[in-house]
């Protein structure tokens, strides 16, 4: 072996060994290594550059070490207040996958069956072309755009400039409907303001974290090991409320289990039980809240063209206690199947004023038929005692994905929404008709599709051209066989814009070769409202070309060339700085970009050179102008909304022939779809196949081994897949848990498109199958 | 090549012993912490296979309550 062999080898041992010291340190808080052992780590000739991490919502701070224009390491950016140097396996081997032997390096035209590869700038004459003819013979909502809630800021707001401001159709929707509506809608109902009011910071200050739904070991590892931390030194304590026994159940303090879909039933009882024992705090309920009901019975949206409007009734806290006594402790218990105890318990800690109490959720509030009622309910008992807006004490709605905040929630590349507000005001109309320098009527004031109705348009034929960037929808939309049908259809131009071939791309008649993250500058936003810049790393090979390009260059060839007056070489900054003036003022002023360049990151809002870090509370926020301790300044009347909501039932529940619940979900190695990180050895080979888990009873009544193929079907489809057993996880008796990042095991194929009314989120964890031998 | 790093938990009292078993082996480095129990690993294999054989092994020791992967850094050989 050459010398510069021996040592490369040398350091990627280091790198390995420093990468498990700093994952034991903050698990082990105080750890002592022999302090020969953490000296000397050579760093060799890498140039260390500063970005987010590509894949979780948690945004980690990562250091890119690039050596001859090849990123090859990467390490936790101890500068992050997010990570503090610490990241999880994933983020470690992040970069790994950009040289996979089937990256798309070119663009690829779809001619006579066969893709052919083809120079980048005849397929986007193509994309242009076909857009525009489209336009002239079906109208402007004949085609449409999905993005992400991976795209950068840059990315997603001229994806929205193109859509709503140049041609003028709300066919705009992201991914991030899957995952993140139903927290928009909560948020909005119940503040009027999207995003938490708090921050990371809070895991510093809470007594207790209590998680819903929400298996933060796995999919927020950073934040959960942060938690671990506060648990060992300072006593704080995890309860897991969940469904499935997994990695942060072990690792709490307590693990309480409930049916599918009670968690409506026992969040209603947490706060009958907290009124009941006279744990409101009176003076804030008094002075910073409202209460409302709304619509039920809304369906399930299960019928295509289906639509529903909430009809807000203002009630009184008489009428709203009354509601309650229908959710005792003991009538909750006999469906829910958490003990009365339990449920008391749990409302004994959000009651103790004593103590502080932090609300982490994710998907499992979320992808919900009624996940926007779950939002409101948790909202409810913080509001009732108070405990919000506070250091360590407060509602915490985590995101998936890097930018779902960033990008689809602020950006807004949902189709109701604009880089200020939403399409229905004419204020906010009016804001981005002056900033994109549009007539104003251009910008149509009604929503048009959500994404799961995009997609039975473009099945429907109603569709008639559509564009995905950073995204693999016919993965991850449930029910998917309908949808790629649809998508196979000669009635729809299909362009898929990626780094690596999906199932997506294999439908689609133009494929775009699209950077990767380090290959090009961009900004994402993470969970705690933090914008995080970066600049281009590494160059892509071939004719890759960054997201935001490509939609500036078919903006051009469309004619709309001076709506996007951006340079090739400067255009996520050009377009940052445009984007910055939506947000001028107190409420949500974003850094510029000079701050995030230096800074690993920065929380809006970013006032007077401060970020603000806790929203709403007068002592922190500078917005707050209602001379009193709280201002909850997104609605009119300066108050947040008690809402009443019931307990209703999932759209399908299990029955005779369909028995068991079937609940989908993520593992800790892959990232979503896993078309990344199943290109990085190290992640595939830790976690090759998808797996579907059994309770040991269940499997022991159906005759089924560990590792034997059994095939998992419900009304829609069918999957085969290999049984778990006592394994990673442990689904409650009755229920069995499939991970979708598997391609070649499609439970999408069996899950239900049903999907919460106000939000149109679709509900990931619930629907029923039966399993048979395969 | 194939380089890993985990971290290797003891069941109580058996961190000595896995430490030795540990050290006794080719392809293994360790740092052990000085006040937890809790000891780091890099391995360092040709291949694939190599690797898969010794963390089997590995995982046989009674000492050994839980391995965690950490990172992996799997370079083919002629990109080094
Ligand atoms: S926790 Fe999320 S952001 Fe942090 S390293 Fe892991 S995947 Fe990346």
């Amino acid at each position: 072996m050459s010398a510069t062999l021996t040592s490369r080898r040398i350091f990627i041992k280091k790198m390995a060994a420093t990468a498990a010291m700093t994952a034991a340190m903050t698990m082990f808080p105080g750890i002592i290594f022999a302090s020969e052992q953490l000296a000397g780590i050579s760093e060799g000739n890498l140039d260390w550059k500063k970005g987010p991490c590509r894949f979780c919502g948690v945004g980690c701070g990562i250091l890119v070490g690039v050596e001859n224009g090849k990123a090859v390491a990467v390490k936790g950016d101890p500068n992050s207040s997010v990570n503090k140097g610490l990241l999880c396996v994933k983020g470690y081997h992040q970069t790994m996958c950009i040289q996979a032997s089937d990256r798309l390096t070119h663009a690829l035209v779809k001619k006579n069956g066969k893709y052919v590869k083809t120079p980048i700038n005849e397929a986007l004459d193509l994309v242009a072309r076909k857009m525009k003819s489209t336009i002239e013979k079906h109208g402007k909502d004949s085609v449409a755009m999905y993005t992400s809630g991976q795209s950068t800021i840059p990315e997603g707001y001229v994806a929205s400039k193109l859509m709503k401001g140049a041609i003028g159709t709300n066919n705009l929707d992201c991914n991030a409907r899957l995952c993140m509506a139903s927290a928009v809608t909560g948020f909005l109902t119940s503040f009027g303001a999207d995003e938490p009011m708090g921050c990371y910071e809070d895991i510093d200050h809470a007594d207790y974290f209590i998680t819903w739904g929400n298996n933060m070991a796995e999919m927020h590892p950073v934040l959960f090991s942060r938690m671990l931390e506060q648990k060992n030194n300072r006593g704080a304590k995890i309860i897991d409320f969940a469904t499935r026994t997994t990695r942060s159940s072990t690792a709490s303090n307590r693990s309480i289990l409930f049916e599918p879909q009670t968690d409506l039933a026992v969040a209603n009882a947490i706060c009958y039980e907290i009124i009941n024992n006279g744990w409101v705090n009176t003076k804030f309920v008094e002075d910073h809240t409202t209460f409302s009901k709304g619509l039920t019975k809304m369906g399930y949206g299960l019928e295509d063209n289906y639509s529903f409007t909430d009809k807000p009734t203002k009630i009184n806290f008489a009428e709203y206690k009354k509601f309650l006594e229908d959710y005792t402790p003991e009538k909750v218990e006999k469906y829910s199947k958490v003990s009365a105890k339990d449920i008391k318990y749990l409302a004994s800690i959000y009651g103790n004023p004593n103590k502080k109490v932090v609300s982490y959720w994710c998907m499992g509030m979320n992808q919900h038929t009624r996940g926007t009622w779950m939002n409101n309910l948790v909202y409810n008992i913080h509001l009732l005692t108070g405990k919000i807006s506070q250091p360590g004490n407060g509602p915490f709605s985590l995101t998936g994905q890097p930018s779902a905040c960033g990008t689809a929630r602020e950006v807004g590349t949902f189709t109701h929404k604009l880089p200020h507000g939403v399409v229905t005001n004419r204020k906010d109309r009016e804001m981005a008709a002056r900033i994109w320098k549009v007539p104003v009527e251009r910008i149509p004031a009604k929503p048009t599709y959500h994404a799961t109705e995009m997609f039975r348009a473009v099945d429907r034929g109603d569709i008639k051209f559509i564009w995905t960037q950073v995204t693999n929808p016919l993965v991850s939309l449930p029910k998917t066989k309908r949808y790629t049908a649809g998508m196979k259809k000669d009635s729809c131009f299909v362009v898929v814009s990626d780094v690596f071939p999906t199932p997506t791309s294999d439908v689609a008649d133009v494929i775009l070769p699209a950077s990767w993250h380090i290959e090009k500058s961009g900004l994402y936003g993470n969970s705690e409202r933090r914008t995080q810049y970066w600049d281009k790393m590494v160059e892509g090979p071939g004719d890759t070309t960054p997201d935001a390009w490509m939609t500036i260059e078919v903006a051009k060839r469309m004619g709309y060339g001076d709506l996007f007056p951006y340079s090739k070489e400067n255009h996520a900054e050009e377009i940052y700085n445009e984007y910055r003036q939506f947000h001028e003022g107190a409420k949500h002023g974003m850094a510029p970009l000079e701050v995030l360049k230096k800074e690993s990151g920065v929380i809006w809002p970013y006032v007077n050179g401060k970020s603000t870090q806790w929203r709403f509370n007068s002592k922190y926020d500078p917005a707050c102008d209602n001379g009193k301790d709280f201002h909850f300044y997104g609605k009119p009347d300066g108050k947040a909304v008690i809402w009443q909501r019931p307990y209703e039932p999932a759209a399908e529940f299990p029955d005779k022939e369909y028995p068991f619940w079937l609940n989908t979900g993520r593992v800790i190695e892959h990232w979503h779809t896993g078309s990344m990180t199943r290109r990085i050895p190290v992640l595939h080979k830790a976690m090759p196949h998808a797996y579907v888990e059994f309770h040991p009873d269940d499997a022991k009544a159906l005759s089924i081994r560990d590792g034997e193929n059994v095939k998992v079907i419900s009304r829609r489809g069918e999957c085969v897949l290999p049984a778990s057993i006592n394994k990673r996880g442990l689904p409650t008796k009755g229920q069995v848990f499939v991970p979708f990042f598997d391609e070649n095991m499609m439970i999408n194929d069996v899950t239900l498109d049903a999907f919460c009314p106000i939000s149109k989120e679709p509900d990931y964890k619930k629907c029923a199958v039966k399993i048979q031998k395969a | 090549m194939a380089i890993k790093s985990y971290l290797a938990h003891p069941h109580s009292g058996q961190k000595e012993k896995l430490i030795n078993e540990l050290l006794a082996l080719k392809n293994c480095e360790i740092i052990p912490a000085e006040n937890k129990d809790v000891i780091i690993l890099v391995t360092d294999t040709e291949s694939d296979s190599d690797d898969d054989i010794l963390k089997q092994h590995i995982e046989t020791f009674n000492s050994l309550k839980l391995l965690a992967l950490v990172s992996g850094f799997n370079t083919p050989k002629n990109d080094l």
